[in-house]
């Protein structure tokens, strides 16, 4: 690598386009980045859907509910290995109807070998069980409210008042991680049995449920079957594999989401554009130069190497910056919690980013690097004369 | 000082006049101002039209009433004996029928979006008699109201737009019961262009609610009138409930999303104008490079260095607002208007909005590109000044 000082020289030659052009691609990347996070958190729910699982909720409408009973009913019907529900409680902490979070009053141990993807600790487990009031709540939650096991936590719902008009007390008993990253550990569990006990109405009524079937390919044939069970009941169910309803749940926040994504394409695109027409402008400047290097003996080849390493080394200097960057930021959380709980820079997204920092340097090089190498010596060297 | 004016315009002339030489990299920074302005201007659209959706356009005369603790209506819930406590209270406009105060039930139902195919919550609004003189504004533009007493319903202008199967003479089906579509109308917020209404008395039964509200909807005497009103209802002792202008309570439901967006786009467009500002820098400072031997000999004849410094300044500031009306006309092109639906984030329930591209949010996304501009040329500008002008000469 003898050529490397050539390559620096050539880079400081102009100090000040080459940090200003490598800002702008960092300034890109980071921008990637974010796009990329923005994306996961609009579809952590699809990615994280397990594919033996359904959704059996109320034929109209996800909010309407179902009765407590149809968890055996559903048992009962062949191809289920196992059901649980959930309840949509809409707590929110402190009054303030901007401190809201998913919380969900379920029974803790059908409900943690359902969700194996809800990581607790067997000493926490067994103290939720303990304790009637106990609450087991994700990480993010608890980072985002400082909260501590044994704290003991005030509640209202404006659905679900208590029996008693008093706020809703629970007790932090344990705090859950995700197997994966892209599981949202923005939620708060607590006992169905306390809910069920002293809410002022809707005894026996749940949400919906999370059903697991004996055979992932036969989820179409169950999920039929489940709502035939229940045809002409007053509480007729529509039942959907669990990453269908996440989608679902995507689309409907919808146009917002594609807009957003396409808007940031865009600004990506046109960044590196304008980067990459700076770039390969350094390098025409240089023909002459070229020319000189060529008539000192330097063969077509080596040339071309020069120029796509300039060009290259400019492009993952910026890219990585700017990837690291956008990893640094993303690694504080969600920006906006209640909208967004999962927030994270994939892996896989950060390597099509470190593709994207490749195909920058050598498509901004490629044409300059072509022409060098096609380069005639006399006509270089006369260019400027 | 005309000496001083001159030399500011013929120097700047003259810069100009050489932008042609520098097509590439002057296109470059004005595409990169363009693009600042127009993802500014596009993101922010889409919140600027969500609020607007999320307003009311007439007077603010509307009162609503929930129960304590509710913070809309999806989890509200009245009786009907508090309805009638409701009506009575002082401070709410009276006709010859009575009230003009709407008891309203608010149900969610699912219907599949024309864009995607898939089902998504729309809200089902079961309304009083005085529902329609309560808004005040509700006007027909196709079919008819629903009449009382019947399996009817009247579709929101949004609603109809954004979910398939609700023209008039359509039936839609929401679990066992069927309701015939008879008309569409625009007016009230709209939020409640994205609802479908029809009779409370009807849908009541069909959702096993009889006597049961979540809303009392009235039009206040004067604006002035709601202190009374609310003070009425929330010292009465048989009442739980929380009173709040329409626009208020409409406000409220807008603030999550339109306080995302715009988070988002202002990081977004400070991010891309950051980009943009280096791309300015760039090509000033390779302007002014290109042109170190006429800067000098600018110099030598006695120009100032004033009149070179606002000379770059001026042409980079160009190259901005060009850039920067390009992309706001773009912006406007492509987003002004553009039908969308999202989720309204408190009930879950489908809001249909047009983006709306604002004269405010203009000047601001143009402002942004004025400031690049002008920023872009500084350091440049200060970098010709400086030049020493014996050695800028003998430069090649």
């Amino acid at each position: 690598m003898r050529f490397l000082s050539l390559i620096w020289s050539n880079l400081k030659r102009k100090k000040l386009r080459t940090s200003l052009t490598i800002l702008s691609i960092v300034v890109a990347f980071v921008l990637f980045g974010l796009l990329c996070s923005l994306k996961e958190a609009f579809t952590a729910g699809v990615n994280m859907a397990g594919a033996d699982r359904l959704i059996v909720r109320h034929k109209i409408s996800l909010i309407m509910d179902l009765p407590f009973t149809y968890g055996s009913r559903i048992e009962r019907i062949p191809g289920v290995a196992a059901a649980v529900h959930w309840t949509w409680f809409n707590g929110i902490y402190q009054n303030e109807p901007k401190n809201f979070f998913g919380s969900f009053p379920v029974e803790p141990e059908p409900f943690l070998s359902m969700h194996p993807e809800y990581v607790v600790a067997e000493d926490q487990k067994q103290k939720w069980l303990q304790t009637r009031t106990g609450a087991v709540v994700g990480r993010t939650l608890a980072q985002r409210f400082e909260w501590e096991i044994g704290d003991r936590v005030p509640l209202t719902s404006p659905i679900w008042p208590r029996e008693n008009e008093e706020a809703w007390e629970f007790d932090i008993v344990g705090i859950y991680d995700g197997a994966k990253k892209s599981t949202d550990t923005s939620g708060f569990f607590f006992r169905y049995d306390y809910f069920d006990e002293a809410r002022a109405r809707g005894e026996g009524q749940v949400g919906w449920y999370v059903v697991r079937v004996e055979d992932a390919d036969r989820v179409a044939e169950v999920a039929q079957k489940i709502d035939d069970e229940f045809a002409n009941s007053p509480y007729e169910t529509k039942t959907e594999p669990e990453g269908a309803f996440a989608q679902g749940f995507v689309q409907q926040i919808g146009d917002i989401a594609t807009m957003l994504v396409a808007i940031l394409s865009a600004v990506f695109f046109t960044i590196l554009l304008v980067a990459g027409n700076t770039m390969a402008q350094a390098v025409r400047e240089r023909t002459e130069e070229l020319g000189v290097l060529k008539a000192m003996g330097f063969t077509d080849g080596l040339v071309l190497v020069l120029v796509l390493a300039e060009s290259c080394l400019i492009a993952s200097v910026g890219g990585l910056i700017g990837l690291g960057l956008a990893w640094l930021a993303t690694a504080g959380g969600s920006p906006a919690p209640s909208i967004l709980p999962v927030f994270y820079f994939p892996v896989p997204d950060m390597l099509i980013g470190v593709a994207i920092v490749v195909a920058l340097g050598v498509v901004t090089g490629i044409f300059p690097a072509l022409q060098a190498m096609r380069l005639q010596i006399a006509v270089a060297l006369r260019r400027h004369a | 000082m005309i000496n001083w004016l001159s030399q500011i315009v013929s120097v700047t002339l003259f810069n100009l006049g050489t932008i042609p030489q520098r097509r590439g990299a002057a296109l470059a920074a004005a595409v990169g101002i363009a693009g600042v302005v127009a993802v500014l201007v596009g993101v922010l659209s889409i919140a600027e039209g969500f609020r607007a959706a999320m307003s009311v356009s007439g007077p603010d005369d509307v009162a609503i009433v929930l129960r304590t603790g509710a913070d809309n209506e999806m989890t509200s819930g009245l009786s009907r004996e508090e309805t009638r406590l409701i009506f009575d209270a002082p401070g709410i406009a009276r006709s010859s029928d009575g009230s003009l105060a709407s008891a309203e039930l608010f149900v969610m139902i699912n219907l599949p979006k024309r864009s995607t195919g898939t089902d998504a919550n729309v809200a089902l609004r079961g309304v009083g008699a005085a529902a329609m003189a309560v808004r005040g504004d509700i006007e027909m533009v196709a079919g008819r109201a629903f009449e009382p007493g019947r399996n009817e319903v009247m579709v929101g202008a949004g609603a109809a737009r954004a979910f398939a199967g609700l023209e008039p003479g359509q039936t839609i089906r929401v679990g066992q019961n069927q309701w015939d579509v008879v008309g569409i109308f625009t007016g009230g917020s709209g939020a409640e262009e994205s609802e479908i209404w029809t009779d409370a008395a009807v849908l009541q039964p069909a959702y096993h609610r009889e006597d049961a509200f979540q809303s009392v909807y009235a039009r206040l005497a004067t604006p002035d009138a709601f202190t009374q009103f609310k003070d009425a209802l929330t010292t009465n002792p048989q009442l739980k409930v929380k009173v709040i202008r329409q626009s208020d309570y409409l406000a409220e439901q807008s603030t999550m999303l339109t306080s995302f967006i715009e988070t988002i786009g202002v990081a977004i467009a400070g991010l891309m104008a950051l980009g943009a500002l280096f791309g300015a820098l760039n090509t000033m400072y390779s302007a002014v490079a290109a042109r170190t031997r006429e800067i000098a000999t600018l110099r030598a004849l006695g120009f100032g260095s004033g009149p070179i410094i606002l000379s770059v300044m001026f042409e980079s500031l160009l190259l901005a607002l060009v850039g920067g009306v390009a992309g706001g006309a773009t912006a406007y092109i492509a987003f002004d208007g553009f039908q969308a639906a999202t989720i309204n984030w408190q009930t879950f329930s489908q809001i249909a909005f047009a983006f709306e591209v604002t004269p405010g949010l203009l000047s601001t996304a143009i402002a942004w590109a004025a400031v690049i501009g002008l920023l872009g040329g500084l350091f440049p500008a200060l970098r010709a000044a400086r030049l020493p002008v014996a050695a800028a000469l003998r430069e090649t």
